[in-house]
């Protein structure tokens, strides 16, 4: 199928695959998936800069899905994600704005590459470490009582004590989010989505990979809840950035018309999908997501090709 | 898991499996008819009035989104006899 504003000739079936496949990804653990959907774009020929705004948009519709999906089983809080997206905004302008200064300074690839992987070997490391641990506990205290293994859409985080030791810094004004069950520093939230938004401007994407956790670590908001709150948030900042791609004609809309029939789907039963899970479970299944995005880096790094 | 998760998860793959097969038909369609007609016209928007069609990609990736949304919730409630999930 020719799709004439990116100018490529891509099969419609494996756009509808790869949306299927990310819509899935996003609805389990509500991430957008730019670092599996740009390098799937780019494999068929679809050009650097479209593929980027191309999966933006993609990601607008794709988050919209499974966002609906998660509110109708009560796991966006609406008021944390409209809060989160004015951080959001924030940060990846002023990382949009870093990458500008490290153009100029000549050495943006080498700097981004290597800062992406530090991220997402630490993310990945620590998830690892973190999940195992609240499960190995939770196992070894049900081990002797009749309870059983942790009950579907249950929380619990070995990371708890740091998190509560964060949600006592009373710095005005406090913010209560009851669907969340939480009430916290404004400051801390938007310092939070503000850290997002500079890894989604810097290195590109949703940047759900670091959202999602630190939802749950800092803000220590459950699991089902980060996710599908981290979903409505995405709808708000890749809308902002589809609509800066687009105006300097980087978004073929056809294409992401195409990868969203699939992605409806996928997002759907992703989402769904995670009411069959512990928080801490959905932890352990996200930890070889970042290292996906690590192994694509490193690929690029030493093979020279972009993917 | 539990063995009734297990069954809830069983029912769900199987209706999903159902909706698959009416939903690629629905979609087929979608792709000969709207995008057909949608092509040359986003393609001038995109040339001639940037901004415009800036906002026009948005609402349609939403649009379509709420719609898809709406027709896979229905199709799943339909195939399950008036439950969503």
């Amino acid at each position: 199928m020719f799709f004439p504003i990116s100018h490529t000739h891509v099969s419609p079936i494996y756009l509808v695959v790869v949306g299927f496949l990310i819509g899935v990804l996003g609805g389990f653990f509500g991430v957008g998936g730019s670092f599996i959907a740009g390098p799937a774009l780019r494999l068929v020929g679809v050009d650097w800069n479209f593929a980027v705004g191309t999966d933006l948009a993609h990601i607008v519709g794709k988050s919209v899905v499974a966002a609906k999906r998660h509110r109708a089983l009560g796991n966006v809080d609406l008021r944390l994600g409209l809060i989160m997206a004015i951080g959001t905004i924030a940060g990846a302008e002023m990382g949009a704005q870093l990458i500008q200064v490290l153009k100029r300074a000549g050495n943006v690839n080498f700097v981004v590459s290597v800062v992406s992987i530090v991220i997402y070997l630490s993310i990945s490391t620590f998830m690892l470490w973190e999940s195992w641990k609240t499960l190995a506990r939770a196992k070894s205290r049900n081990a002797g009582s009749k309870s059983g293994p942790l009950p579907p859409k249950s929380d619990e985080s070995a990371f708890q004590h740091v998190t509560t030791a964060i949600q006592r810094w009373r710095i005005p004004p406090m913010i209560s989010l009851p669907a969340s069950g939480v009430t916290i520093s404004l400051w801390i939230i938007l310092l939070v989505a503000f850290v997002g938004g500079l890894c989604s401007g810097f290195l590109g994407g949703g940047a759900g990979y670091i959202r999602m956790p630190s939802m749950v670590y800092v803000l220590g908001i459950p699991t089902h809840l980060a996710v599908g709150t981290d979903l409505f948030e995405i709808i708000i900042s890749a809308s902002y950035g589809t609509f800066t791609h687009a105006i300097k004609g980087n978004v073929d809309i056809l294409i992401a018309l195409v990868m969203n029939t699939g992605a409806a789907v996928g997002a759907q039963l992703g989402a769904i999908s995670t009411q069959y899970f512990a928080g801490p479970k959905i932890r352990l299944a996200f930890v070889p997501l970042p290292l996906i995005g690590a192994a694509i880096v490193i690929y690029t790094m030493f093979s020279g090709h972009k993917l | 898991m539990s063995p009734r998760s297990k069954t809830a998860v069983r029912r769900t793959l199987r209706a999903f499996a159902l909706e698959l097969v009416i939903y690629a038909a629905l979609v087929t369609g979608y792709f000969f008819a709207v995008l057909h007609f949608l092509g040359g016209w986003l393609v001038h928007l995109e040339t001639q009035h940037i901004r415009v069609y800036a906002v026009v990609a948005i609402l349609l990736i939403i649009g379509q989104a709420v719609v898809l949304e709406a027709v896979t919730t229905g199709l799943m409630r339909l195939l399950r006899g008036g439950r969503s999930e």
